[in-house]
Formats: structure tokens, C-alpha cells, sequence
């Protein structure tokens, strides 16, 4: 399977490509983000709705992992 | 400028699919657009190793190379005015006039608050399959998979598929109700068929009946739940908890729309005449949204609708496959109806709004939504109450508030682009 190499927190991975950056987190750590009161969250409803999954792609905040695809040289940064 | 196109379909389902192929038929300049990033919604979406299924791979690939097809990834409706909808991509955001506007929006998972459900590992059940098809890592974990519904089957065997030890479906629903329904499937074929070919892919994953997934636990993320059957409480270990009591139509852009609503137990859902329109001009909807019916009864509507918005004639043949596939969601929700235990399982502490970590108990004040959403925040964030004001509907608290734009968070210069033409062009709808 294809591999793209996309940059998680400053750690550079290997990944198929095809997947979501939600999937290509969740091979590395349990949780995208930190709730308003701390507590650690990931996806939860996998089809955009619940923004538990959001996360800085590429410089932009606020993206929900789970609607987006990898590409090639993606920066990702997670905040949980 | 807007670009203008006879039809727009929003969704990419098999609702949205059928009526851009229909209305392809009729000659019709279609503009076709999904939030996700490729055609196929939820149940026929694309697994990034197994591609779509063969039946929808064949029809996606035929309308998407269409010449008088634009197809939209990745594109949300923000704000909608007369004949022309505010669009919101990756990159940018744009203007888009219609002729007609079909509707094929679907449904969400219904979620509903217990002890630990915002955990990491606890997901949807269709929301694990959705993130499994995605690359969500599954192989050797242990999934329990939860709630209600012909969808566990499916995300079961879409689990089993991606490497997961399935240790159980527990459904809600007790045995009487689940094998009363099965008896009545022979009356839809196509029905039967998909539930004998997910049974026999599961062989081996044990079937619960009348067990309720109560707790959740975990330290930083989801290590074991606790489920009330027939056979008393038990705890189980596993990282994964595939948890959804059914669906809910997706409902805000119609009704941000005006488009007039009926109301599906405590979920409002719209209402269409028989050609699929709705009490607004040039408005039609397709599938899931008008009450949940499955992935045919999307399909026989989404026809209807495209054929009806390009100004064809719609076979009487048609509109009986229509209400045969009608009586089927009849049979479900009648048999899947939800054990009220499952409205009493959070606490005062659970999280009841996961976007703005308000606990049941900080509503406990409040009759309805909006002052709740005033007072605590809850219902504020991101995900614009679609999940807590779901839950909280369904569990009888507040019924669900209206919508009003950005149907969904947009960015400031999307938003510059929708106040800079409504001051100029009329109102916002």
C-alpha cells in the first residue's frame, strides 16, 4: 500500500494513504484534543457532526480529523 | 457571482446519488456536493481498502465522469438565500444559484449520554465503522459493539473485517421485539438478503438481547464497560465501545431553510408530498431526513426527486416501491423502540454537552434550550448542539431548537462573503 509521510506533533510518520488524519493519529495516541474542563477526547461519532476530533492541520485550527484525508508534507498538531 | 446550475443535490448517499443520476438523465446541469471527501454518505462509504461496494462504485463512478456533473467535496452549506446557497470548502467559500434544490442531507447516529461516554474509545457504532473504513487502527482490539438496531450487524461485521476481536453485540431491544421484526423481513427481499449475508459473516460473535450498556471506565481512555442483561451486571474489558441507538435525520439545512417539519418521536424530520417536495418552492428532500427508512427507501426517493426536479414524470411503479419501502421504517422503529432505562442512565455529573463540558445537573433548572443554552452554555459549541440537543430531546428534557446560520462553524472571510451580498440582495432566509 502507498505510504504518505505526514508530521503529527513535530514526529514525522509513515502512513498508508487513503486514510483519515483521525485514523493516522489514533496509530500513535489515544486522544485529539483537550475538552474546555481538561479531559482527554478523540472521535466519537466518525462522520463530522461531533467536532471531538478537531485539530490544527497545515496551520489551520479547528479541522475535524475524521472528515480529512492525508496528504504528502501534512502538518498535523493535536492539543490533547 | 453565484454559478448557476438547473439542480443541486446536497448529500452524497444513495439518496443524493439516485437523484443526481436521475436528474443527469433528464439533461439537467447538476452541481452535487457532500461535507465528506468522497460520494457514498454513510452507508455506502468508501473503505480505503476495500473501495465502495460493487453496486455503488458502478453508479458513483458513471454520474461523477458525467459531463454535465460538478462535483463538490468536502463542501458544507453555511447559509442559504433565495435560490442560492452559501458554500464553504476547504479553501474557500462560494456562491451557488439553483433551479431546483434536493435535499439528501441523512441521518446522524443517535448518541445519548451514560457514565464515560466521552472517553476516548468510546464511539457511534456506524461512527466506528465510518472511522474503521477511514484506517482507524482496529486490528487485534477489543470492540464491544452496543445500542440498537439493524446498524450493530453492520458495524460489527465491518469491524470483524478490519481486524477487530468482536467480543459482543449487545442490543437493547428484547428477544420477543428483535425476532418479531426478523419474521416481518421477508416483506422486503433486499432487506433480508443484506441481514442473512452480515449473519453469516459473523458467526462466532455472539448476540445479546435486552442488555444495556450502563458505564463506561477508563483512565485516560476506555479500558472497561459495565452491561445490564437478562443475566445481571457484568463488566467487560475491552478498548473499543461501538455504542448508537439508531438515527436521527439531519434536519438543519431544511430547516434553516423554512422547510415545514413533522416530528418522528422526539426528532423532527420533513415533510414531503408524494414527488418529494417540500412546502418550499424548488425545495425537494430524499431519504433519511423525511424519517428513517434505509438505505432503499433513500434510493427510490432520491429518484423520485431528481426526476421530479427536472421536470419528468414519475412511473406509478416507482411510487409504490416508495411507500413499500416506507412501511419498513414503520417496522423498525416499532420494534427497536428504546427501553426508557436507557433515558436514566446518565447521572448528575455526566457530561451531557460535550462541546462545552455541561453535566446533567447544571440543566436541571431549565424547560427548554435556548434560556439552557443561555444560562450554561450548553448546546453553544461546536458541533452546534447536534449531539447534546439530540440527546436531550430524545430523553425528553428540551425539544430541539430551531437553526439559524452558519449551519455549521465557518470561517470569518466565509462569513465577510454572506454579509457583504445579504446587505445588498435581501434578507437571509
Amino acid at each position: 500500500m502507498t505510504q504518505v509521510r505526514i508530521d503529527i506533533n513535530g514526529q514525522v510518520l509513515d502512513v498508508p494513504a487513503g486514510i483519515s488524519v483521525a485514523a493516522a493519529i489514533a496509530r500513535f495516541r489515544p486522544s485529539m484534543r483537550r475538552s474546555v474542563s481538561g479531559q482527554m477526547r478523540a472521535p466519537f461519532c466518525g462522520m463530522g457532526i461531533c467536532f471531538e476530533c478537531r485539530v490544527r492541520i497545515d496551520g489551520v485550527a479547528q479541522q475535524r480529523a475524521c472528515m480529512t484525508p492525508v496528504r504528502e508534507g501534512m502538518q498535523v498538531i493535536t492539543d490533547g | 457571482m453565484a454559478e448557476r446550475y438547473d439542480i443541486v443535490i446536497v448529500g452524497a448517499g444513495p439518496g443524493g446519488l439516485a437523484a443526481a443520476q436521475a436528474a443527469l438523465a433528464q439533461n439537467a446541469r447538476v452541481a452535487w456536493l457532500d461535507a465528506q471527501a468522497t460520494a457514498g454518505g454513510q452507508v455506502w462509504r468508501k473503505d480505503f481498502q476495500h473501495g465502495w461496494p460493487q453496486r455503488a462504485e458502478r453508479v458513483i463512478t458513471k454520474v461523477l465522469s458525467h459531463p454535465n456533473m460538478t462535483w463538490m467535496p468536502q463542501t458544507q452549506v453555511i447559509a442559504a438565500e433565495q435560490n442560492e446557497l452559501l458554500l464553504q470548502n476547504e479553501r474557500q467559500a462560494l456562491r451557488i444559484a439553483y433551479g431546483a434544490l434536493i435535499l439528501a442531507t441523512g441521518a446522524r447516529e443517535l448518541l445519548l449520554p451514560f457514565p464515560g461516554w466521552t472517553l476516548p474509545g468510546v464511539t457511534g457504532a456506524g461512527g466506528l465503522q465510518a472511522l474503521a473504513k477511514q484506517g482507524w487502527p482496529l486490528d487485534g482490539r477489543r470492540v464491544v459493539i452496543a445500542g440498537s438496531g439493524p446498524l450493530l450487524f453492520a458495524a460489527a461485521v465491518t469491524a470483524k473485517r478490519h481486524g477487530a476481536r468482536v467480543l459482543g453485540i449487545y442490543e437493547q431491544a428484547n428477544q420477543t421485539a428483535v425476532h418479531a421484526f426478523a419474521r416481518k423481513l421477508w416483506r422486503w427481499p433486499g432487506k433480508a438478503l443484506q441481514a442473512a449475508a452480515l449473519r453469516s459473516q459473523l458467526a462466532g460473535i455472539p448476540y445479546h438481547y435486552g442488555s444495556i450498556v450502563t458505564r463506561a471506565l477508563g483512565e485516560r481512555a476506555l479500558e472497561c464497560i459495565e452491561v445490564d442483561g437478562p443475566r445481571g451486571m457484568q463488566r467487560i474489558e475491552c478498548e473499543q465501545l461501538a455504542i448508537g441507538y439508531g438515527l436521527v435525520p439531519n434536519v438543519e439545512l431544511a430547516h434553516m431553510l423554512g422547510c415545514a417539519m413533522t416530528q418522528e418521536g422526539a426528532h423532527p424530520c420533513v415533510q414531503v408530498d408524494a414527488s418529494q417536495r417540500t412546502n418550499i418552492a424548488n425545495v425537494y428532500a430524499a431519504g433519511e431526513l423525511c424519517g428513517i427508512g434505509g438505505r432503499d427507501c433513500a434510493w427510490v426517493e432520491g429518484r423520485i426527486a431528481g426526476i421530479a426536479a427536472s421536470g419528468g414524470t414519475i412511473g406509478a411503479a416507482l411510487l409504490q416501491q416508495q411507500r413499500h419501502a416506507r412501511k419498513f421504517a414503520i417496522a423498525l422503529r416499532k420494534h427497536f423502540k428504546l427501553d426508557p432505562y436507557i433515558h436514566d442512565l446518565a447521572e448528575p455529573d455526566t457530561l451531557i454537552c460535550r462541546c462545552e463540558d455541561v453535566p446533567l445537573q447544571a440543566l436541571k433548572d431549565y424547560d427548554e434550550a435556548r434560556s439552557a443554552k443561555l444560562a450554561t452554555r450548553c448546546g453553544m459549541g461546536a458541533c452546534q448542539g447536534r449531539v447534546c440537543g439530540t440527546a436531550l430531546a430524545e430523553l425528553g428534557l428540551f425539544p430541539r431548537s430551531g437553526q439559524r446560520p452558519p449551519l455549521f462553524p465557518a470561517r470569518l472571510a466565509t462569513l465577510g462573503e454572506f454579509a457583504s451580498s445579504s446587505d445588498t440582495e435581501g434578507s437571509i432566509s
